[in-house]
């Protein structure tokens, strides 16, 4: 229990300055394509560190223990997904044995926790401009749900299909969603991370989907009244979901390990460096998928208009990725049953 | 309009009062700035703009524009303060928490400029509001407001 805690707190720490360090990576690779040099590496650290020093103002129309306690909900939850995707990752590199699973279902309601408490926030700041963000990320949360829960069922059903526990978290990587797959398998699987990878941007409220915060025509929109150390909790959990949801990107889809991939070990003086390595190759994992998923589109797209968004993800997204789950279903090499 | 004001009246968090020592060294590495057009004629505007663009690159000082006033520490102003403005600006200015910085753009704000007969003007902004820096020019050349910039650095140093 107490091994247990200590871990929490560590990851999270880690998980902090990791966060950050992606989000200074995309603005990076985004300076990159745009033939610029960037700011430095750690600028969402300074950021963060001159917004901690910063007066904050609530104003006299919002509603005030709400206003004020909102960005904190989101960064607690925000923390608690981090923990709750990557701990089970972390053990099962490590090679450690316990009971703990994780649960998907769980999962899918953390990812919506940090959105809401930010949605109550905006709209509890009395600012016009707040609300009417605040209705667009609630219009972008209802069309991104069934994608994302469509996602986790199929992937939970070929865990079923392989005997294991369909939710818990700690069956995807020992059974993961390639594994055994037939041609249907394959392509299902294709079009749900397709899926997964276009619902990123959109949970992250990012550039094309990023009517919520639209500055140029919202003033900021959701965050518009937050300041000082309200909106450094903004900036905080928006860095612990960029690591979360790519974290979740890869479990579901590229669990793999070095040593499972190439059957490799790193050993030096004895001492095994395995696990240690694995995590790098980790966080190359979700680099690669940060970069592709939410840089890159970012950086070529602008922004689509809010009923667009609405129809994109509840038409098109939300087809594609039942097509994906109707094909897992119909693989006849997952059938063990 | 009344509306409006009322509505964006701030109260600061510590009862009304700012007591903290207001610590400028962290602002150097991150500057957000907030673009307020008070009756320019969109030169400066546009050599901001120009500023942000990849041959300048501000971003690589952690420069970026922001959309709200609340998340400014910098407020730019361009152009020469209207009568119909007066009181938006003043508004503005309350709405950007401590510590903060105005920087006029252009040669307008600081001297009302061609428009210095005019009955509509409400004055060169220094009489309104503390400004910090000043950045000549008819419209300034971007390396004009990055020396600006260089400039306010070396203010905050000195604070």
């Amino acid at each position: 229990m107490i091994m247990i805690l200590a871990i929490a707190l560590i990851m999270t720490i880690v998980g902090l300055i990791l966060g950050l360090l992606l989000k200074g990576i995309d603005r990076k690779i985004a300076a990159y394509f745009q033939s610029r040099i960037g700011p430095p590496l750690l600028q969402p650290v300074y950021d963060i560190i001159k917004l901690m020093y910063k007066q904050t103002i609530i104003p006299v129309t919002a509603v005030r223990w709400l206003f004020s306690s909102a960005p904190v909900i989101a960064l607690a939850s925000s923390a608690l997904l981090l923990l709750y995707i990557t701990i089970p990752y972390i053990f099962y590199i490590f090679e450690i044995n316990t009971t703990l699973q994780g649960d998907l279902i769980v999962v899918l309601y953390c990812i919506l926790i940090p959105s809401i408490a930010m949605v109550t926030g905006a709209f509890s700041s009395g600012s016009p401009y707040a609300a009417i963000g605040a209705q667009r990320e609630m219009v972008i949360l209802m069309s991104i749900e069934l994608p994302i829960a469509v996602v986790i069922i199929s992937v939970a059903w070929h865990a079923a299909d392989s005997m294991a526990d369909p939710f818990a978290i700690s069956s995807l990587f020992e059974y993961p969603l390639w594994h055994n797959a037939g041609a249907f398998g394959v392509l299902g699987g294709i079009l749900l991370f397709f899926a997964m990878v276009l619902v990123l941007p959109a949970e992250m409220s990012r550039v094309p989907f990023d009517q919520a915060e639209a500055e140029t025509e919202l003033a900021e929109g959701i965050s518009v009244e937050y300041s000082g150390k309200l909106l450094a909790f903004i900036l905080l959990t928006d860095a612990f979901k960029a690591l979360a949801l790519s974290m979740l990107v890869v479990i579901l889809f590229f669990p793999y390990t070095l040593s499972q991939l190439f059957g490799i070990s790193f050993q030096m003086y004895g001492h095994t460096l395995t696990p240690f390595v694995e995590i790098v190759f980790l966080l190359f994992k979700i680099i690669v998928i940060y970069s592709f998923g939410i840089t890159f589109i970012r950086v070529v797209m602008a922004r689509l208009k809010i009923s667009q968004v609405a129809r994109f993800f509840l038409f098109a997204i939300t087809a594609i990725s039942i097509i994906g789950l109707i094909l897992i279903m119909l693989d006849p090499n997952m059938r063990i049953i | 309009m009344v509306y409006y004001y009322r509505c964006y009246n701030v109260i600061d968090n510590n009862r009304g009062t700012y007591v903290k020592k207001i610590n400028y060294k962290h602002l150097k590495r991150s500057l957000w700035a907030y673009h307020m057009n008070t009756g320019s004629c969109n030169a400066c505007d546009i050599e901001i703009l120009a500023t942000l663009m990849p041959r300048y690159d501000a971003e690589r000082f952690g420069i970026k524009l922001v959309g709200s006033p609340r998340h400014a520490d910098v407020l730019l102003v361009t152009g020469t303060v209207t009568e119909k403005i007066k009181d938006k600006i003043l508004q503005v200015y309350q709405q950007v928490p401590k510590p903060k910085l105005v920087m006029i753009i252009g040669s307008c704000g600081a001297t009302k400029g061609v428009f210095h007969e005019s009955y509509a003007m409400a004055g060169p902004l220094d009489t309104l509001l503390p400004v910090d820096v000043y950045v000549p020019g008819c419209p300034p050349r971007p390396e004009a407001i990055i020396y600006g910039v260089a400039k306010a650095w070396e203010k905050l140093e000195e604070l």
